[in-house]
């Protein structure tokens, strides 16, 4: 039985995230209890966690901040005992150690990096839309090149190559699926990229 | 590079669909969320549900059909219609909606826009404009198309963007219904200065008018209603269409 957590602490539409979890579980036979939660218990119990994030990248941080121990639980979860974890959106660009988006924030630090704008070279910001995903190195979420949907105007800017699992090309080539061991982030969102969303997801529980 | 995303619009009335027409996968063909599920197997980029009820009761039903939609439906989805204060679309965005679109709330009280996309994020706020030509300008019409207003249009649409609009959806309605392409001329003064994403919309009948949108109009997504739903034109052939002219879609 998997145990997959999303975390809770007031961002955007996370019903989405689980409502695409529900269904990839359901749809591959796979025995999965899925729930949107801000307890720290339900971290404790999990197997698989996810942390969503939509808006300001220091809006997202507070609200993490906020809520009591939640922060100190996502590292013992992740670190600690190296449990399959998936940033989304801001909730991958908040494994990186800032972002420079409304001012500098300083994020979880996990993995090695910074957020930064994206150059404009006459795009339109934000990126938002399908764009193709080419994997950089094998990594267990993505095996070949697909297309996801993006909505962002900042892109996390990895320290370490090591870290690049996938990237995407939007007036430069920026890191579209970030990974360490156990820890995984992606700038795009499965739960909105169709059946190539879901396959990804079911890679990620699997 | 980000590909060009082809959108169908459904229109809703007291949670049913209008105009919706029985592909042979449904069993209800009114039902909105067997309609969003249909599109989005067979190629849609996103789904619009533009909601024509006339009371606000019946506003609720909306959110019900966006969170049923949401159960079973795994690409964005922007809702439309009658949106007129920051309660209303934060209950959309909750029950499932990825975007919103407002209309004549933005007119009536343009901070509107200020509000919801410094609150949600400006990637959710869609900024729908209804233009038709009068002379030699183009002019906003509120309220459906019904109400000719003061603002014109390219002026109207760079203060939204300047106000936090995340996207721009413009229809000509000298175009709407006559199926003789998009307001080509309309699209490349809008899209000369627009910084954010540009959905077209209104008067596509064919397949190349599709690909004039993009080339010609510069727009970054093309909605479109009755040619699909009346199957006189599918998603995969506009792909099809749009890929052999080197545009680049998602397949």
């Amino acid at each position: 039985m998997k145990n997959i957590t999303i975390v809770d602490y007031g961002s955007g539409n996370v019903l989405s995230a689980q409502k695409s979890f529900i269904k990839i579980s359901k749809d591959n036979n796979i025995q999965a209890n899925v729930i949107i939660s801000k307890n720290v218990n339900d971290i404790k119990n999990s197997t698989h966690v996810v942390l969503p994030g939509q808006g300001a990248f220091s809006t997202c941080m507070s609200g993490l901040q906020n809520t009591p121990g939640m922060i100190e639980e996502l590292y013992d979860f992740a670190l600690v005992k190296k449990k399959p974890f998936l940033g989304i959106c801001v909730g991958m660009q908040m494994l990186a150690e800032a972002s420079e988006e409304n001012g500098l924030h300083k994020g979880l630090g996990w993995i090695k990096g910074f957020i930064r704008p994206l150059p404009k070279k006459n795009l339109k910001m934000p990126h938002m839309g399908w764009n193709s995903v080419k994997p950089k190195q094998s990594n267990s979420l993505l095996s070949k090149a697909a297309d996801y949907y993006f909505v962002h105007s900042y892109y996390f800017e990895c320290q370490d190559r090591e870290n690049i699992l996938a990237e995407t090309q939007y007036g430069i080539n920026f890191t579209s699926i970030v990974g360490k061991e156990n820890i995984y982030g992606v700038q795009f969102h499965p739960e909105k990229s169709s059946s190539q969303g879901l396959n990804l997801i079911k890679n990620f529980i699997s | 590079m980000v590909k060009v995303r082809i959108i169908p619009c459904l229109d809703v009335k007291d949670g049913r669909v209008v105009k919706g027409i029985n592909f042979i996968d449904l069993i209800d063909a009114g039902d909105p969320v067997e309609q969003a599920k249909h599109y989005s197997e067979n190629g849609a980029d996103e789904i619009c549900f533009l909601d024509i009820s006339a009371s606000i009761e019946q506003r609720d039903t909306m959110v019900n059909v966006v969170r049923k939609t949401a159960n079973e439906v795994f690409i964005p989805l922007t809702v439309g219609g009658g949106i007129s204060s920051v309660e209303n679309i934060q209950s959309l965005l909750k029950a499932g909606a990825d975007k919103v679109s407002i209309n004549s709330a933005a007119i009536n009280e343009p901070d509107i826009v200020k509000k919801s996309s410094e609150y949600f994020g400006n990637q959710c706020i869609v900024i729908a404009v209804d233009a038709k030509k009068i002379n030699n300008d183009w002019y906003v019409f509120s309220h459906g198309g019904t109400k000719k207003t003061d603002l014109l249009a390219l002026n109207w649409i760079e203060h939204v963007q300047k106000l936090g609009a995340g996207e721009i959806l413009l229809t000509s309605m000298d175009k709407d219904g006559t199926k003789s392409g998009f307001d080509i001329e309309l699209l490349k003064k809008v899209s000369e200065f627009l910084e954010i994403p540009l959905i077209a919309s209104g008067g596509v009948g064919n397949l190349n008018h599709f690909y004039e949108g993009v080339a010609k109009g510069n727009a970054n997504a093309l909605l479109a209603a009755s040619v699909f739903h009346f199957n006189e034109i599918s998603i995969k052939e506009v792909k099809e269409y749009l890929l052999k002219k080197n545009i680049e879609i998602r397949i």
